[in-house]
């Protein structure tokens, strides 16, 4: 399957930004499952620095505002072919080494709360274990926009009760690395049936099982991605593969707006 | 000074010829002399852990720690070796992990290391060197036996002091050099400069910019990088004064934004970017990771050479000397007890009273126990630390290190004394600064040498044979 996408993100500033500078993670990967036709990323009122590839084979580009500006706007967009694999990855390519993947972070930290849930889900470290995990994380946090914050780990997300796809992946990971498994968040595209229009990135988990490799579980839909899924960055959680990091003197009063079009061509 | 039969060594004979000439009263108006001129040129270091940060002199002592030309160069080849080992080993733990998947050290030593940085896997660093300026802590025990104590792979510091005691030494006692060949060490700015500049990333050109990072003035080494700032003649920056211009990192300059090439950063791995690293830090440079990463700067020493020097790591050195350098290892370890493993600490527990216990990550000599000089509460509190964090501690044997003779009220008085040469490593080669800084712990029966902890220094000769 063909996907056309564009990712716009356009920032306004009440004052003045005088320096900052965006780690971008917006370039789909290359694999067998999914090929560039395509893509670029152009900046307004500011410019590119640099670009290299991360410990997970992300591709990074470091861009800087503009001196001055009081606006800023990132535009991403190309063409994806993919290929169902029903889910699955496949072997460990590096560059960071497997076990890098069972760490644990501040925002996938296994404490009660997440402890408690993998206990009550009959989980286990294969495909039937993780899709039982899959379902107990749903039945516990039900997805709803609006509450959760980026900063939010799996145990936050678990007292509310309720998130998004951030939060789902957050404790799908925590539970899949408490089991011994390494797991890594995914960022990236999705085509949704019922519209082209959105307005934030999706995330999902991996888990690496043995014999089968990376496999992928969308929890916040209950299933592993197909041809509507394209990766863009991996990481240990939200912070290593979240599409900006950011920093900035001045630019006070930010607005954003974020507009994402997922097509079949 | 003196070998085991109570006989002069060698190297000592001129030295001690000049000194029994001598009139003592001379030589103690020299001593305060010498103070004089430390504090005149504002050598002093901050003292952590203190309610103030104090500024405190590091007290100088005037007999020089004489090493024969034979017996250096022995040791040379040895650090030589080492260094060599310690670069080659930061390479591949940061790609294949050859030396893991050979099973000479358990993944654990590398997966649970805190001193790890994923940020560095893959990173080829400009001219393949991590470790650019290294100090390897050495004690000797006897004729041509050396044991390295540690190896200084971050951030090494005391050069200054080596330079100063020198400088120090040529002012006061001229006539000393001319009855002894020493050789020189005042070529280290020049050295450190060229050893840099050979690092730089190959976007550079003929003549590659570099400059000293610096923390700043409350660093409680702040006169060191000034210090080698100046003597090599190149900028001493700040976090603030260097951002990301045109892929490169830049640093102000009356003419506009002038891009560096090599960074001799003292700013510690966490505080370096606060884009990559620490959000908090104040004292780095956001973006210089990526830039880095582009390769568009050589930082040195590189960032995640700490899993070189740590404590735990230093245990498995002899293996990686022979796994990279195909050779057995010149320099002796000190046989480490490592307490994460059951057996290791329940041997170290049973020998707490003959035993030197340290932090894996400690420095400066703090968080230790020296089992032999501690008194038997030490001991019991230091037992409950260490059962409750096994994995944070090592424990080494007490060495009977060599003396040399200090100028004391009471005439010459042996103290305890190791060595910290300074080792250069660039795409060119290694160069170790003959000598070294000298400290000496100048409490009597001490083994404790570091400046923190009432150490003081001494000047070290390495003689022309």
């Amino acid at each position: 399957m063909r996907l056309k996408i564009q990712h716009v993100t356009r920032y306004r500033f009440e004052t003045p930004v005088s320096y900052g500078l965006q780690q971008l993670r917006k370039t789909p990967k290359t694999t067998p499952q999914q090929q560039i036709i395509a893509w670029q990323t152009r900046v307004e009122h500011g410019r590119k620095e640099l670009a290299f590839e991360d410990y997970h084979h992300n591709t990074v580009e470091l861009i800087s505002f503009s001196r001055g500006t009081t606006e800023l706007s990132v535009i991403s967009e190309g063409e994806m072919e993919l290929t169902d694999t029903a889910g699955i990855v496949g072997p460990h390519r590096g560059p960071a080494p497997l076990w890098l993947y069972r760490r644990s972070t501040e925002l996938t930290r296994p404490r009660p709360r997440v402890r408690e849930l993998l206990r009550g889900s009959e989980a286990s470290p294969d495909l039937e274990g993780l899709h039982r995990l899959m379902r107990a994380i749903r039945d516990a946090v039900s997805y709803e926009t609006g509450i959760s914050h980026a900063g939010w780990s799996a145990e936050d997300a678990l007292e509310a009760g309720r998130g998004v796809c951030q939060d789902h992946t957050h404790i799908f990971l925590a539970c899949a690395r408490e089991m011994g498994l390494p797991a890594r968040y995914v960022s990236g595209y999705l085509m949704l049936d019922d519209s082209t229009s959105q307005d934030a990135m999706h995330a999902w988990a991996e888990a690496h099982i043995e014999n089968l490799g990376w496999v992928g579980f969308d929890v916040s839909n209950g299933i592993s991605p197909d041809v509507r899924y394209v990766r863009v960055a991996t990481g240990l959680d939200y912070a290593e593969a979240s599409p900006v990091t950011g920093m900035q003197t001045g630019g006070t009063g930010e607005a954003l707006a974020v507009r994402i079009d997922v097509a079949q061509q | 000074m003196w070998g085991d039969d109570d006989r002069l060594r060698e190297p000592y004979a001129r030295f001690h010829q000049w000194f029994r000439d001598e009139d003592p009263a001379r030589l103690r108006a020299k001593q305060r002399e010498a103070e004089n001129l430390f504090r005149l040129t504002g050598i002093t270091f901050n003292v952590y852990g203190r309610s103030e940060a104090e500024e405190r002199l590091i007290p100088f002592d005037i007999i020089p720690r004489i090493i024969s030309g034979h017996e250096w160069q022995k040791l040379a080849r040895g650090i030589e070796q080492r260094v060599r080992a310690i670069n080659a080993f930061i390479h591949d733990i940061y790609h294949k992990q050859e030396i893991v998947r050979a099973g000479r050290i358990p993944e654990e030593m590398i997966s649970r290391n805190d001193a790890f940085l994923p940020h560095m896997i893959g990173v080829e660093p400009p001219g393949g060197i991590y470790t650019h300026i290294i100090g390897i802590d050495i004690v000797r025990t006897g004729p041509g036996e050396f044991f390295v104590l540690e190896d200084n792979a971050r951030t090494p510091s005391g050069v200054s002091y080596m330079l100063e005691n020198r400088e120090t030494m040529l002012q006061m006692f001229p006539e000393l050099f001319s009855r002894n060949r020493v050789r020189p060490v005042q070529n280290y700015p020049t050295d450190l400069r060229r050893s840099l500049a050979a690092s730089a990333p190959t976007m550079a050109d003929g003549s590659p910019v570099v400059a000293v990072l610096t923390p700043g003035i409350y660093n409680s080494a702040y006169f060191e990088h000034a210090f080698l700032a100046d003597q090599m003649g190149v900028e001493l920056v700040e976090g603030h004064d260097l951002k990301v211009v045109d892929g490169r990192v830049a640093m102000r300059t009356t003419r506009g934004y002038k891009p560096i090439d090599v960074l001799y950063r003292r700013v510690d791995d966490d505080f370096l970017d606060p884009l990559n690293f620490n959000p908090k830090s104040q004292l780095g440079v956001p973006g210089i990771m990526d830039v880095y990463r582009a390769g568009g700067i050589t930082i040195a020493n590189a960032p995640g050479t700490g899993i070189a020097d740590d404590k735990a790591i230093y245990s498995y050195m002899p293996e990686i000397v022979e796994f990279y350098t195909g050779e057995r290892p010149l320099l002796k370890n000190v046989p480490t007890w490592r307490c994460s493993e059951p057996e290791d600490l329940a041997h170290v527990l049973d020998n707490l009273a003959d035993l030197v216990v340290k932090e894996v990550h400690g420095s400066g000599g703090y968080g230790m126990l020296i089992g032999p000089t501690a008194s038997k509460k030490d001991i019991s509190a230091f037992r409950a630390k260490l059962k409750a964090r096994p994995g944070n501690y090592i424990a080494q044997p007490t060495l009977s290190l060599s003396t040399v003779p200090i100028f004391s009220r009471q005439g010459l008085a042996p103290r305890h004394v190791d060595l910290r040469p300074f080792v250069l490593a660039s795409p060119r080669g290694i160069k170790i600064t003959p000598g070294g800084l000298t400290r000496v712990a100048l409490k009597k029966g001490s083994l404790v040498v570091n400046s923190s902890q009432g150490g003081g220094t001494k000047d070290t000769w390495v003689l022309e044979d």
